[in-house]
């Protein structure tokens, strides 16, 4: 008990010095914390796939499309419970900065292949019935103020024209890892159109989407359709959906990575400020550890003295920040919605975190606990601090 | 009267370990600053150097870019024949028509696939673009299944080394030499011949045509002239605008990213130098007293902390530029947003970003040493001395 409370009169002895070394401590728990959400948000994808949904895309590469034909043949693969089909729009909504994903799709096979995606029986059924309608998530609705009915133009820029739809659903997602920001309309639309304007593009569909029975048969089914398809136009290349979407995170490896890296650099520099502070204090009191140690208290007691300052200066930084952590990523997450549709504090993040505060205040108390207990009596009694 | 430097530098120089860490901290946010300000400048550097200011290029109304354009042949041929066409040597028109779409390539490291431009050129495409120059192997033949890579993607890219061949429309392509595009985005293309590409590819349309101007100048005229031909659905952009706008996303990210992060770095290694300063006040208060005792102004002993913890700062700034300027060795690639295509550049040190880097670490020193500075130059000469 009494080194406890020596332990903490200790670490609020010199006050402005802890709440800076506290303060320092919190940016970087609340930095390390935003900076993980951050790396987090760009797997969403990745969290959100399902192991019995595959994709099938063109082998060439994304931007080459599928023959409609290939929809039949998918289906008569045994082990395909459902096939649906995806186009990429990329229109623009009024400016180029309003970026949201849109897809031309089929709607019934599309809601039963994504059973996360809530949408009301009444409001799948206005869809179904109108040609141009759309469906739009919950939080893409919120962020450009949209409600049922009302009219959405986009500006093509694959599809060439002027486009419009009318929203005619507002789908939830089952879990708060769902992505809420998707805009889907029908496939049939989008083709009709084509046919009229530039025929030779029409019938062509982006990406298969597979639904399977059984995802432990994922790898087999997947070689099976590509194999039907081999040494034609469109040769294709079918993964699990959860491999379809790290293959987009590789491409911006290099960025997440840095990302990564830097929110441990911040843990870093905030160690060498908090192992200041403690070699500091300890050289202060290079005169009181002789005076402990001629009282006869061991080489360890000091050292505990200085491992206890240490992590109990580390640990409140932590709670600090990580309390903080909380409301923070919730306001960049609403500032960052159209870049980042899902923003989540997880818990491993938190993890890290505590983690990353016991690293710190152990790594920041060594060198001056070595030293510390290695003080010779008389020479340390003669130490002015 | 001032207080003698020399008394400034050894008192950094008297607490070696709490200097060294303080400059530490501070010299790896400048490290962090100058790293995303040099990858900036190298994305830039990029830029400029792809698009020519005497260029033009032609893509599909509305279309953001090559990958998503479409120009059929009879527009390409309308293009062909303007008068703001220049002419080469031998009387050719100085012109490429191009076919460019995305293959997507597996890493050689890491067998992980990216978006790679695959740009099918015409005769004169190398004659536009001068940046570009052949380092290995040889040009490709015109007529066949043959296609040259930009040093970047043969060096990253399975397949993509000279003997190699990549498999796509139906055939095989042999990699016959690579090329080297100093910092333009050409880097991270290959090349071969438009009409074999689109015949594999079962296209009938280019995707964007590119001309030499007669004169630079020219480009409003032709511009209006082509814009308003009921006969084009095209739009004319000079390549280099072209190729800014292509990165303009990238770019803003990268600075965004920068700043938020030297923002909240630079708040934890500013107050990393102001414990350290504090702490220097309070060990030398009596010190502090004699220096008054003798006749030192307290403006006298102000400056002297502030020198200190901007001495303090220079030298994390120092530190922090040396260990940025080893990253001009490093590539750094990732993909486009825009283009959604592999882009491969370089971090670039440049004088300004050294100049920025030091006044960024000096001002830290500032801010460290501020409120220390004020509490030394506050001290009553009596108490001061008495605190010995």
């Amino acid at each position: 008990m009494y080194l406890l409370k020596l332990i903490f009169r200790n670490a609020f002895r010199h006050k402005l010095r802890t709440a800076l070394t506290i303060l320092g401590i919190v940016i970087a728990v609340l930095a390390f914390g935003l900076l993980q959400t951050v790396v987090d948000a760009w797997y969403t994808g990745v969290n959100a796939s399902s192991a019995t949904r595959l994709i099938t895309r063109n082998a060439i590469s994304l931007i080459f499309p599928l023959p409609i034909t290939y929809e039949d043949k998918i289906r008569h693969v045994p082990g395909v419970s459902t096939v649906s089909r995806s186009n990429w729009f990329g229109g623009i909504y009024i400016d180029k900065r309003n970026f949201f994903a849109q897809f031309a799709t089929d709607a019934q096979p599309f809601f039963e292949l994504y059973p996360e995606y809530h949408l009301a029986p009444d409001q799948m059924k206005a869809f179904v019935l109108d040609r141009k309608g759309c469906v739009v998530g919950r939080k893409l609705a919120q962020t450009y103020g949209w409600k049922l009915g009302d009219t959405i133009p986009l500006r093509g820029t694959i599809f060439p024209g002027n486009w419009e739809f009318v929203i005619r659903g507002i789908y939830e997602g089952a879990e708060a890892k769902t992505d809420e920001s998707q805009f889907i309309f029908h496939w049939d639309y989008l083709n009709e159109s084509i046919k009229k304007t530039s025929p030779r593009r029409a019938n062509q569909v982006g990406i298969y989407l597979v639904g399977i029975n059984d995802a432990d048969r994922a790898a087999e089914i997947s070689r099976e359709i590509d194999a039907m398809f081999r040494n034609s136009l469109a040769e294709t290349l079918t993964e699990t959906e959860k491999a379809f979407a790290l293959g987009f995170i590789s491409m911006v490896e290099a960025i997440v990575a840095a990302i990564r890296i830097v929110s441990f650099v911040i843990i870093v520099i905030i160690m060498a400020v908090m192992a200041n502070t403690m070699a500091m204090s300890a050289r202060e009191r290079t005169s009181e550890y002789a005076t402990l140690k001629a009282l006869g208290f061991g080489p360890v007691y000091v050292q505990t003295l200085i491992y206890g300052e240490s992590l109990l200066i580390a640990l409140s930084g932590g709670l600090l920040g990580i309390i903080a952590t909380v409301p923070l990523v919730r306001g960049f997450g609403a500032v960052m919605v159209k870049l980042f549709p899902v923003f989540q504090f997880s818990p491993t993040t938190l993890a890290m975190q505590v983690g990353a505060v016991l690293v710190m205040g152990i790594v920041a108390a060594a060198v001056p606990a070595v030293r510390a207990s290695r003080v010779r009596v008389a020479q340390g009694l003669r130490a002015i601090g | 009267m001032a207080i003698p430097f020399s008394y400034v530098v050894r008192n950094l120089g008297v607490r070696k370990v709490t200097t060294a860490l303080t400059a530490s901290g501070l010299a790896l946010v400048v490290y962090v600053f100058a790293t995303v300000l040099m990858l900036d400048a190298g994305l830039r550097q990029t830029l400029v150097d792809t698009g020519s200011p005497d260029n033009a290029l032609v893509i599909r109304r509305g279309a953001e870019t090559e990958v998503q354009s479409g120009v059929e042949r009879a527009q390409a041929d309308v293009v062909e024949s303007q008068p703001e066409v220049a002419l080469g040597l031998g009387g050719e028109r100085l012109m490429s028509k191009e076919t460019v779409v995305l293959i997507s390539l597996n890493k050689r490291a890491t067998e992980k696939p990216s978006n790679v431009v695959i740009r099918g050129v015409g005769p004169q495409g190398l004659a536009l673009r001068p940046q570009v120059r052949l380092v290995e192997g040889r040009m490709f033949r015109p007529g066949t299944s043959e296609i040259i890579a930009g040093r970047a993607i043969g060096q990253r890219f399975a397949g993509a080394g000279i003997g190699e061949t990549l498999r796509f429309g139906m055939r095989d392509w042999t990699v016959v030499g690579h090329f080297d595009a100093g910092h333009s985005g050409f880097n991270s293309e290959i090349w071969g011949d438009a009409d074999q590409l689109i015949q594999a590819f079962r296209r009938n349309a280019y995707s964007s045509v590119i001309f030499r101007l007669t004169d630079a100048e020219g480009l409003d005229a032709v511009k209006a002239r082509l814009e308003s031909d009921p006969r084009l659905t095209v739009e004319l952009k000079r390549e280099s605008i072209f190729y800014a706008e292509q990165s303009e996303q990238l770019s803003t990210f990268i600075r965004y990213l920068g700043v938020t992060l030297s923002i909240i770095f630079s708040s934890g290694a500013t107050i990393g130098a102001m414990i350290t300063m504090y702490a220097s006040v309070a060990n030398r208060t009596a010190e502090i007293g004699t220096l008054r005792a003798l006749g030192f102004r307290r403006a006298s002993i102000l400056w002297a902390f502030l020198l200190e913890s901007l001495l303090l700062g220079l030298l994390g700034g120092i530190l922090g530029v040396a260990l940025a300027s080893l990253m001009q060795w490093v590539s750094f690639s990732t993909m486009n947003f825009q283009t959604f295509s592999e882009l491969a550049f370089s971090f670039t040190l440049t004088g300004k970003i050294v100049v920025e880097s030091l006044i960024f670490s000096l001002i830290m020193g500032l801010a460290g040493g501020f409120l220390p500075a004020i509490r030394a130059a506050r001290l009553k000469i009596v108490d001061s001395l008495r605190a010995a």
